[in-house]
């Protein structure tokens, strides 16, 4: 760890006037904002992360959850992981984001992570959090170790051939495919992205993983209306059953009438660069009737264009399995 | 030794004595230990794996605030070598002494040492000492292939033949056998990970090394360290109240000890070095990843004719750890013809050491998962396989067993898993929409016992005080002589005061090969009785006591109590009267006990030794999402007398806790570019969680085992993680049609 500086922001205008100083607001960024510190106390351990100066957000005034005049739900930036997760709405109209949230980390991690956070959640690629090793990421132009080495957790999804890191966070791919807008605030002025829009690809440029710009302070995230009939479900695939990023997951939110899907939104997680949301799975579901045989259509579909590593060639299927039960699940409760 | 039901403390479920301490957080571990002056040490790890040091340059760490040196080769002074001596003294894996030469031969290994005012500063300077290498390809690779060896060669432990045991004509009679087997199994290397680190506080005070450690053997600590330091042994103490579990990692010194004493010896401060997890994955051992072939032959009736078992394991580039895997293969089942021998492959790594059942556990993993394979093959139940196979007597050394009841672990087991509804066609068993698999493997671990020496005080205020030097890893050895001393004095637990963990205390056992607790009883038992014996002649020589006059084989101790045989026990006075009317603090008594393990072997044993064990698994496999988890698991050891069975039930559960992990997760990978261990962490090492934990059911057999001590107890740390991999893999070949050879079952591996 190097020495920083730690300073308070009270309003946002602070956090905001501290943060456009930087740099960057990607990798390499000499100052950056700290809510639970879940991510970047443990990479400035490692000297992954090495700001100079870190503002605390968690005194800005945006830990509320509430509900919007269109039905939909407006998320604090700083609400804390477990509130979010256990929030009434949350559980019964966007019951993937509650399920999502509780499959990862655990309680304590929860209590401390906030929404933004998980939002901007590093990879847990090891060479990424190993400053010996080579990582595009990390050190722009010093390789990808991960390609020729132990890439078995790595992803299979919208990888370069400069970076094979995965997203690691299970909120983000409910997120996905809820259709969630993030609500930015920066130098200039306020404006939203959806969250399929957020996080970037790796492509030759692995160490920008968002569009965030210096001083950009994410301030809220809003939820769309729940889809009327629509049931929703995460599942999350991992070789223990506890404590570990997904192997491979997915986030399902389907309306289903008579046995027909009438809208489906898929995304997943585990697999790609960052939260996958998959279109050409929900194609092939809208206007089918839900039955096996159309949920592995979807799946291929999904993962048609994985370019799987030397040991993660087994997520492809395992993905699929992963979507079709999910999608099978999802239409048995509806 | 009383033995009445009503009193005895022995073999009834007792609570750990330590346990208010430890939930207290009043327990003192080795670092919880601050001393004035502390300075503290972060060791720097080279990131190549082969290689030389070109430049080390240490200026801009040295000019840090707080920093007081960064120590490397040209400055840390002379530390020598150390060499095995008598019975368990001068173990060590890692005999290069650390910045010996400048050749890098692992990853991680120590190349500097950062010396601050606190963790954190020492931390950074470490970070600010540049190393460059002239690096060469390191060798990592996971294919084992037996190296050019003699017949005879050196290990950390002494030499062994290659050629184990054999017996028969192997070859011919596997040649001719109805029916065969010829598979490889593979271990991967796996890292010990006792949630406390390791680490060293050294003082230094000119005469006197003082090292506070979370040793499993604090005498074998002294002995290595005094030969590192050309110092005698009584001039080095070594102290170890408590540890928060070893599983072998914590055995033997580890070059971050030395590393730690000689700062001392510089800075003349205090100096404490604690592991990162990371180190804990480099530098301080790990089971060694091993391939082994496995020839069975057998009759169509299911005799088995022949066995042959060739294991390969990895060692690091200069030290010969050996990973035993033939430990249990020779004894276990009746078959006239075997051969056992083993090769080594050097790597590029830190080296292997003892980890939880070394040898043996990954050893049964290969015979226990061949004896499964041909029972299928032969289509007979793989108990019954077990049952056809059984011995009457040790046929590798041509002794009887002093206790061996593996058919009754058998009969009990199956019985409380109901295995006689198992259908043996593969994914023939369903449960709630889930296939079931059902597996079952045996277990055995070697009995024996380490030296030991214990003292007993007997006190005026009916209190009585155990020490001996050996220590508590968490298996519960506080709890044990407690009861052990409870027993002989007459007293209930909380009157009795144990000291373990410092080697100015009687010389007691290593905490390892599940030994320590066969090792003090006969010590502690003799300690007893020397006391007593004082107590008595207390009782007839002091003025005014009611038995002065009386001679002291006229009177017997019994429950705290001295009375004349002839009046029976009813009329006894209790010890602490007779203390204080001598005017007396104590009585103490001293008493040791002979090893049967390690010594020479002068003559053949009268008996052959161990323990044995079966587990009984069941798994559920849901194919749609390749999900396999461990459902259910019934155990049965055959572990001698069971002196305490809470702790020793919690001794099992953790080993088939710790199977589950070496079955399904358990995996230390080497990136094969520059060969660090790049999992080094415990997010990505994944062990078993308690989600992963099923119901499990343990039951003892507890028939004595008078040959290894006067109680009839052996060992039972190490017996619950033999044999559950095989049985793991079975269950999981029964509920999925996959076999697996190589550990850990993951999940691409079934789909």
């Amino acid at each position: 760890m190097k020495l920083f500086e730690l300073s308070r922001a009270d309003d946002p205008g602070q956090a905001i006037a501290a943060g456009a100083k930087a740099t960057t607001a990607q990798q390499g960024a000499d100052i950056r904002f700290i809510a639970g510190g879940t991510t970047l106390i443990d990479l400035m351990k490692l000297n992954v992360e090495t700001p100079q100066k870190v503002v605390d957000v968690t005194h800005l005034p945006f830990g509320k959850i509430e509900t919007l005049a269109d039905g939909g739900l407006k998320i604090g930036a700083m609400v804390r992981n477990s509130e979010l997760a256990y929030h009434p709405v949350v559980r019964k109209d966007y019951a993937v984001l509650s399920e999502a949230i509780l499959s990862g980390a655990s309680p304590q991690l929860r209590n401390m992570a906030t929404t933004a956070g998980n939002l901007l959640q590093r990879t847990r690629c090891m060479y990424f959090r190993d400053t010996a090793m080579p990582c595009n990421k990390r050190e722009p132009g010093s390789g990808c170790a991960a390609i020729t080495g132990v890439n078995r957790s790595l992803a299979i999804l919208g990888t370069s051939e400069h970076c094979i890191a995965t997203n690691p966070s299970d909120m983000n791919v409910a997120l996905a495919a809820l259709e969630a807008t993030i609500h930015i605030r920066g130098t200039k002025d306020e404006h939203s992205i959806p969250i399929s829009d957020f996080h970037l690809l790796p492509g030759d440029t692995p160490q920008r993983e968002t569009v965030l710009e210096p001083g950009d302070l994410i301030i809220h995230v809003t939820l769309p209306p729940p889809a009327p009939r629509s049931r929703s479900l995460y599942l999350k695939l991992r070789d223990r059953a506890s404590y570990e990023f997904a192997l491979a997951s997915a986030a399902v939110v389907v309306t289903a009438t008579g046995g027909k899907i009438t809208r489906a939104r898929v995304a997943l997680g585990g697999v790609g660069t960052k939260p996958w949301r998959s279109p050409e799975a929900e194609a092939e579901l809208t206007g089918q009737t839900a039955t096996e045989t159309v949920f592995q259509k979807a799946a291929e579909a999904a993962l048609r264009d994985a370019k799987p590593q030397s040991q993660n060639r087994f997520k492809v299927e395992l993905a699929k399995r992963c979507l079709v039960h999910a999608l099978k699940l999802v239409t048995q409760t509806a | 030794m009383p033995e009445s039901a009503q009193t005895s403390v022995i073999g009834k479920p007792q609570p750990r004595i330590d346990g208010p301490f430890k939930v207290s957080g009043t327990a003192m571990y080795a670092s919880d230990f601050h001393f004035p002056d502390l300075l503290y040490a972060v060791p720097i790890e080279a990131t190549i794996a082969n290689g030389k040091i070109q430049k080390l340059d240490a200026a801009a760490a040295e000019r840090m605030p707080g920093v007081r040196a960064i120590f490397h080769r040209a400055n840390i002074g002379k530390i020598f070598r150390s060499v095995m001596g008598k019975g368990m003294e001068g173990i060590c894996i890692e005999r290069r002494p650390p910045f010996e030469d400048d050749v890098i031969r692992y990853y991680g290994q120590y190349v500097a040492l950062a010396v601050a005012d606190t963790f954190e500063l020492a931390k950074a300077a470490a970070d600010a000492v540049r190393v460059t290498y002239s690096k060469e390809k390191p060798n990592v690779s996971p294919d084992l292939k037996a190296e050019d060896d003699p017949q005879v060669v050196a290990t950390t432990y002494g030499p062994e033949h290659r050629l184990q045991s054999e017996r028969g004509n192997p070859d011919a009679a596997f040649a001719s056998a109805p029916v065969k087997l010829d598979q490889t199994y593979v271990t991967p290397s796996e890292t010990h990970n006792p949630i406390e680190l390791q680490g060293t506080t050294a003082i230094w005070d000119g005469q006197m090394l003082t090292l506070y450690e979370e040793s499993q053997a604090i005498f074998n600590m002294r002995g290595v360290l005094a030969q590192m330091f050309g110092l005698p042994k009584e001039s080095v103490r070594v102290i170890t109240k408590f540890v928060g579990s070893g599983f072998g990692s914590k055995l033997w010194p580890w070059t971050h000890c030395p590393l730690a004493a000689a700062a001392a010896r510089k800075l003349g401060k205090p100096v404490k070095l604690v592991l990162s997890r990371r180190m804990m994955f480099q530098t301080a051992g790990h089971r060694a990843r091993t391939q082994q072939r496995m020839r069975l032959g057998a009759t169509p009736a299911g005799k088995l004719v022949s066995l042959m078992q060739d294991y390969v394991y990895e060692r690091s580039m200069l030290d010969d750890y050996h990973e035993n895997c033939g430990e249990a293969t020779a004894f276990h089942y009746s078959v006239p013809n075997l051969r056992v021998k083993f090769g080594r492959a050097r790597r590029n790594i830190g080296s292997p050491s003892d980890m939880r059942g070394p040898g043996a556990v990954p050893g049964l993993y290969a015979t226990e998962s061949a004896m499964n394979e041909l029972a299928d093959q032969l289509k007979i139940d793989p108990v019954q396989f077990r049952v056809l196979n059984e011995p009457k007597i040790d046929e590798s050394l041509g002794v009887p067993f002093s206790s061996r009841h593996l058919l009754e672990c058998l009969q009990l087991g199956a019985e409380k898993f109901d295995w006689s509804k198992r259908t043996p066609e593969v994914g023939s068993m369903k449960r709630d929409g889930l296939t079931l698999g059902w597996g079952m493997a045996t277990a055995a671990w070697v009995a024996a016992r380490f030296a030991a020496e214990a003292n007993i005080q007997l006190r005026d205020d009916g209190t009585t005080r155990i020490a001996c030097g050996t220590q508590d890893i968490g298996t519960g050895t506080y709890t044990i002589l407690a009861q052990l001393a409870a027993e002989k004095a007459g007293v209930t637990l909380d009157k009795v005061e144990v000291a373990l963990g410092d080697t100015s205390l009687p010389e007691g056992p290593v905490s390892g090969g599940s030994m320590a607790t066969a090792s003090v009883i006969p010590a502690v038992l003799a300690a007893a009785d020397d006391a007593i014996k004082s107590l008595l002649t207390v009782a007839t020589t002091t003025p005014g006591s009611p038995f002065e006059k009386r001679k002291n084989d006229e009177l017997a101790f019994e429950s705290g109590r001295v009375f004349v045989k002839a009046n029976g026990p009813a009329s006894g006075v209790p010890f602490a009267d007779l203390l204080r009317r001598a005017d007396l603090r104590f009585v103490t008594g001293s008493g040791k006990s002979n090893a049967t393990f390690g010594e020479e072997k002068k003559e053949k044993p009268k008996f052959s030794t161990h323990s044995y064990g079966c587990h009984f698994v069941e798994v559920t496999w849901q194919a749609e999402i390749a999900r396999l988890r461990v459902n259910r698991v019934v155990s049965v050891m055959d572990a001698g007398r069971i002196i305490n069975p809470l702790t020793g039930r919690n001794q099992i559960e953790g080993a088939v806790v710790m199977g589950i992990g070496m079955a399904l997760f358990e995996h230390t990978a080497y990136d094969p570019q520059n060969g660090a261990p790049i999992n080094s962490n415990v997010a990505d090492y994944i062990m078993a969680v308690n989600a992963d934990v099923p119901k499990l059911e343990v039951h003892f057999l507890d028939y004595p085992d008078k040959e290894i001590n006067p109680l009839g107890a052996r060992g039972i740390g190490e017996i619950g993680l033999a044999g559950i991999a095989a049985a793991i893999t079975a269950a999981t070949h029964h509920a999925t049609g996959v076999r697996i050879r190589e550990l850990p079952i993951t999940i691409d591996k079934l789909i």
